[in-house]
């Protein structure tokens, strides 16, 4: 009866016009909302309205406005219009702290989508005990940042900790993994893949459960490989989950805090300092609230750009899957 | 649709056995892998300072002693981070949930002008990222007085737009006919929202329960932000602060003992209602 009702993202946008289709409908046409039911939805709506508005939109169109001031929280915010963009663009450590981000962005993606990958597919011959393993790879994602990144800098720890007693036993010297610039970005991306690597392998086995096993059954006939099987039938059906966990973790990790702030604060020599820590740096530790905010500005364009775009796949997808 | 395509298949061929047997070996190396942290967590929380200084080192306790707990509870406020993490939690899970489920019933069940519009604007408020609006949200709630307060840790978090859209689906799903009865009982939307509406919602209040309890529980960079004393901190900021208060020497098991503390509580709570949790994260991802 409700179109929408399953697309939530179609509703909205098929609203434009349906006033008087809605009215057309025969169901539920007894003189229009009921006496007083606006006044019941105020009631109902005035909590979450409030709190959504006072905490989440006014602070959303305070950031641009503030984006355009002057501001050290204590004096007055004064008016500079676009000078806060324009100094972020002329600052070589803004396109420093950039490339440190699309670099760990880039390095994360890829492990976790391999990794991701490759636990689902292996999860999805239906083996044994299906249920443990998916529990064992989940409990990082229920577990904070904070906690995985103290477990961790004692994994990494260079004079007594694990990984550095494993790499001895095959005669590799130890390794200062995070206060090496070497190393410093990479081991905090494998921090935050070994954290979320379990929720994207459940979207991956969700995807790869939704193809029929009849395709593959009828390529195996045909004689065609495990791999060839892999490539021609397998990841071309998994084009919308690949997308949809790439968009994710793209977004996940261009928001990478926690595990910066823990493990390395940005160091050695700034290689790990990427743009949320630094916006948090420009903001708490030296009061630039302006600057932080036009930095905030230009991270909420790039993730509004990936969200938008994983909605309208999203959109897309399950109208294919309604289709089908 | 699995059982079908396995009656229909040939029991298992030669290639089919090759590929299980790597299935495990891959599935087996990675559990481990995700299970020797843990496992080094638990281990080095029940040793002794001075073994863990030892090398070669030593993976097993010997002896196990539970001192660093009970000096974690007695020397470092974790007692207080845990207190404030729970108070917090509960508070944040109840008004998400109320909220949420007051404004989803409206937007699914009430007719009022404008409210497909709301209904998107709220909607869009769950693309912003955290970190855009922390420095105004700071700001205003320096403004209000509250910070190092548990007013900044909870109010804030009261409402959300995700709940109100979980919420929303299920009541679209709600027989009409059941409000058609009421109302010739001649229930109040009020009435039926509590009596009728709410009984039958027990999995979505679960799948939004679970959630906003973890992600309050884990959750750092605002309480960090706003937050300046023990007496305020949660676990995540406080063992933060712990662990910057050892500098050069880390107390390891000390550490680990606190941090144990700190994802008991949250492993229980996933474990016990993982399915509902599991079945959030799909319709977030890929329905919602």
């Amino acid at each position: 009866m409700k179109g929408g009702a399953s697309d939530p993202m179609a509703a909205p946008t098929a609203e434009s016009g349906p006033r008087a289709a809605r009215a057309g409908a025969p169901v539920r046409r007894k003189g229009g909302p009921l006496a007083g039911e606006s006044r019941w939805a105020i009631l109902f709506l005035a909590p979450a309205l409030l709190g959504i508005g006072l905490f989440s939109l006014v602070p959303t169109i305070g950031s641009l406005l503030i984006s355009f001031t002057s501001w050290d929280l204590l004096a007055a915010p004064r008016w500079v219009g676009l000078a806060n963009y324009a100094s972020l663009l002329a600052d070589p450590l803004f396109y420093q702290v950039a490339g440190n981000t699309v670099l760990f962005v880039i390095l994360y993606v890829a492990l976790d989508i391999a990794c991701a990958l490759g636990l689902a597919l292996a999860l999805n011959t239906q083996v044994r005990g299906i249920g443990l393993f998916r529990t064992a790879y989940f409990l990082p994602v229920v577990t904070s940042m904070v906690a995985v990144s103290i477990v961790w800098q004692w994994i990494y720890d260079p004079r007594y900790g694990a990984l550095d007693a494993l790499l001895r036993l095959f005669g590799a010297d130890p390794v200062h993994w995070l206060s090496d610039p070497r190393f410093a970005l990479p081991a905090i991306v494998v921090v935050s893949v070994w954290k979320s690597l379990g929720y994207d392998m459940i979207l991956f086995l969700a995807g790869l459960q939704g193809i029929p096993l009849e395709y593959g059954e009828a390529a195996a006939v045909d004689g065609a490989s495990g791999f060839v099987r892999f490539w021609r039938i397998t990841l071309p059906m998994l084009g919308p989950t690949l997308l949809l966990v790439g968009i994710l973790a793209t977004i996940r990790a261009f928001q990478t805090f926690d595990a910066v702030y823990m493990l390395t604060q940005g160091g050695p020599r700034r290689t790990t300092e990427v743009i949320v820590y630094w916006l948090f740096q420009n903001a708490f530790t030296y009061f630039k609230l302006g600057k932080a905010s036009a930095l905030a500005y230009l991270l909420f364009v790039v993730l509004m750009a990936l969200t938008l775009f994983q909605w309208s796949l999203r959109k897309r997808w399950i109208h294919q899957e309604e289709g089908a | 649709m699995l059982a079908g395509g396995k009656e229909a298949a040939p029991r298992r061929s030669p290639g089919q056995l090759g590929t299980r047997v790597l299935a495990y070996i891959v599935l087996t190396v990675g559990a481990i892998g995700f299970v020797a942290p843990f496992f080094l967590l638990i281990t080095t929380s029940f040793m002794h300072y001075r073994q863990t200084l030892i090398y070669p080192p030593e993976w097993l306790p010997h002896p196990a002693t539970l001192a660093n707990y009970l000096a974690a509870f007695t020397m470092s406020p974790l007692f207080h981070y845990l207190a404030n993490s729970v108070l917090v939690a509960l508070c944040t899970v109840t008004g998400q949930l109320l909220t949420g489920a007051m404004a989803g019933y409206a937007f699914a069940r009430l007719k009022f002008r404008g409210r497909n519009v709301v209904f998107f604007i709220v909607l869009t408020t769950m693309m912003v990222p955290v970190q855009v609006n922390l420095v105004p949200l700071f700001a205003l709630v320096a403004q209000l007085g509250w910070v190092d307060t548990y007013r900044a840790l909870i109010v804030p978090d009261l409402a959300g737009a995700f709940g109100v859209f979980l919420f929303r689906q299920w009541f679209l799903n709600l027989p009409k006919e059941l409000e058609d009865a009421a109302r010739v009982d001649g229930c109040s939307p009020w009435q039926f929202f509590w009596r009728i509406a709410i009984p039958t919602a027990a999995p979505a209040i679960a799948t939004l329960g679970i959630f906003q309890f973890l992600a309050s529980w884990n959750t750092f960079l605002w309480p960090l932000v706003v937050t300046n004393s023990d007496s305020m901190r949660t676990l995540p900021v406080g063992l933060a602060a712990i662990q910057a208060s050892m500098h050069e020497t880390t107390n390891w098991p000390l550490l680990m003992a606190a941090t144990t503390v700190a994802i008991v509580p949250a492993v229980a709570v996933f474990l016990a209602l993982q399915r509902y949790f599991l079945k959030g994260l799909m319709e977030g991802a890929v329905k919602g």
